[in-house]
Parts: C-alpha cells; sequence; structure tokens
C-alpha cells in the first residue's frame, strides 16, 4: 500500500510504502495515516465497482482503509470559495 | 597616408565611444536593476514554470490512474470531467455536474442542459511548499472527483452555492455541453449512466427559466 499526498508545485508525493500484512511496515502506515490526517488532509482510496466503475471513498481512520487498497491519496480539505475570475 | 587614415579611424572609434559610454552605462545599469528585480520576484512568489509543468504531468498521470478510461479521455479531449449526480448512478441521473479546473464545479440537467447551480469550492495547502497553495490543475480535478463520488453531500454541504453565470461564463458552459454531445455520438457509447441524451442540447433550455431546483443542500440533496 501507498500513502500518497498532492503537492502544490510538485504532483502527488509518497509519504509511505509498505505491507499491511506485515506489522512493523503497518505501522510506519498507520503512524504516516495519522500525520496527515491531523495536518487536515483528507484521505481518499480510488476503488473500482464490480460493474468497472471508479470511485473513490473517503476515509477517517486506516482501519476504514480496504485492507486490499493500493493507494490512499491525501489532499487538502475542501473549503468554500473560488477565484474570482470568469471562465 | 595610411597612418593618417588610421589615427583618423582611432580618434572616431574613441569620440563614438565617449558619446555612447552613458547611454551604455545607463543601459547596463537598467539591465542589472531588471534582472535584480525579476529574481527577487521569483524568489518570493517561488513560481518556477517548469516545475509547475512536472507538477501538472504528475498529476495527470495520477489522475488518470483514478478514473475511467472514459472519463479520462474526456478530460484530456474537452478540460473537463462529468460526474453524475448521486441519486443517478447506476440509473438514469436527473443531474449531473461539470469538474473545471481551479472553477466552480457546475450542476446542470442532462436531459434538458439547464444550468442549476455552480459550486465553489477549493482545496487549498496551508503549508504552501512553493509559496502557493494551489494544487496543480490536474490534481484540483481529482480532488473534486474524489470528494464528489465518495461524499458529494459533504462536498456540496462544504461548497458556496451561487445561481449560474457568477463565475463561469453560462455560454461557456453550454458550449462545453454540446462539445460534450459531439464528443459522446463520435465515440458512438452513450454512457449508460446518463440518458438518450447524454451530453444534452444546451439550446432546449436554459438555467434562467427552469423551475428544476436541482441538486441544492437545503432540499434536494438532503431531502
Amino acid at each position: 500500500m501507498k500513502l500518497l499526498r498532492m503537492k502544490p508545485g510538485h504532483g502527488e508525493i509518497m509519504l509511505a510504502e509498505g505491507d499491511v500484512r506485515v506489522p512493523e511496515q503497518e505501522r510506519e502506515l498507520i503512524e504516516a495515516f495519522r500525520r496527515e490526517l491531523d495536518a487536515g488532509m483528507w484521505a481518499a482510496v480510488p476503488t473500482g465497482s464490480p460493474g468497472g466503475r471508479r470511485e473513490a471513498e473517503l476515509v477517517k481512520s486506516f482501519a476504514e482503509v480496504p485492507r486490499e487498497a493500493e493507494r490512499v491519496i491525501f489532499f487538502p480539505r475542501a473549503a468554500g470559495g473560488a477565484p474570482g475570475a470568469t471562465l | 597616408m595610411a597612418l593618417a587614415l588610421g589615427t583618423g579611424a582611432i580618434l572616431l572609434v574613441v569620440l563614438l565611444w565617449e558619446l555612447v559610454r552613458p547611454t551604455f552605462k545607463r543601459a547596463v545599469a537598467r539591465g542589472r536593476e531588471i534582472w535584480s528585480l525579476r529574481r527577487g520576484a521569483s524568489t518570493l512568489s517561488g513560481y518556477d514554470p517548469g516545475r509547475e509543468r512536472r507538477a501538472e504531468q504528475r498529476a495527470r498521470a495520477l489522475l488518470r490512474s483514478c478514473v475511467d478510461e472514459r472519463d479520462w479521455a474526456m478530460y484530456r479531449d474537452l478540460g473537463f470531467l462529468r460526474v453524475w449526480g448521486e441519486r443517478g448512478r447506476g440509473k438514469r441521473a436527473s443531474y449531473a455536474y461539470l469538474i473545471y479546473p481551479h472553477k466552480p464545479i457546475v450542476a446542470y440537467v442532462p436531459q434538458t442542459g439547464a444550468l442549476l447551480n455552480e459550486y465553489c469550492v477549493a482545496f487549498p495547502d496551508l503549508s504552501r511548499p512553493y509559496g502557493s497553495s494551489r494544487l496543480p490543475d490536474s490534481d484540483d480535478v481529482l480532488a473534486k472527483w474524489m470528494a464528489l463520488t465518495a461524499d458529494e453531500r459533504r462536498l456540496i454541504a462544504d461548497a458556496n452555492m451561487h445561481l449560474p453565470g457568477r463565475q463561469v461564463d453560462p455560454g461557456r458552459v453550454r458550449r462545453d455541453l454540446l462539445r460534450l454531445a459531439r464528443w459522446e455520438r463520435e465515440r458512438s457509447v452513450p454512457d449508460p449512466r446518463g440518458t438518450d441524451r447524454a451530453g444534452a442540447d444546451p439550446r432546449a433550455s436554459s438555467g434562467a427559466d427552469t423551475d428544476v431546483r436541482g441538486p441544492d443542500r437545503a432540499d434536494t440533496l438532503h431531502a
């Protein structure tokens, strides 16, 4: 499993990578996961439904991340408002 | 004769140099000043076009790896993504959203093309790693896509809702809906979640004269 974070001026960066079946690696993943949530990030897991439809799932704790998930993507939490320019 | 000509040439060069020197010195000083200002501004803003371009390339690769091939093709070809409304997933959609990079999300009715609302939402990274809180364009689109497909109600609740035309030109959106309809016809594979008029013909109706209330956070979505 990879933990990725979107970053301005860079694109995504990899925060941590490990096998959730290995306790030590899972611990590292959990710590990195908590750090990002504490920093105010949202965490999403890209998923594919049985019909082939791709969606995402927001997770609030590492326990909610599907064990088979390959990636968790962190991104800044949503805030109302946007630039004022007209498209 | 040659000596006289040589001496004359040297004198001419020296005289010309004396005439040009003040202007030349001013030009050099001005050039140094501009270069210094530009360097200072660049350091302050942290903006680097090359870095931003590489960031966008990474973001596009990430977006592509997350969305359907069809959605990726839509974004690549048209510059926006369409996401069906929550109630339309798995059946006929009653409304849908257009996601533009760093612009409000636009809700519309696929059957008529009527524009419903704009949802202003941003994902500012307050740590400003390179002096800006703005994600690359494709990361912004992916963030909206993930938030919409994962928890539409929450995202809509966090957004500032406005009538169409507040920030996104309705004419532009209608043209985009026409482009989308044409794009889907050319692909000849209608999206099963949509309707027979998946892209819809926005000339059929306008947001101003419709009585469809759409995915309003206060009523429709939470009903």
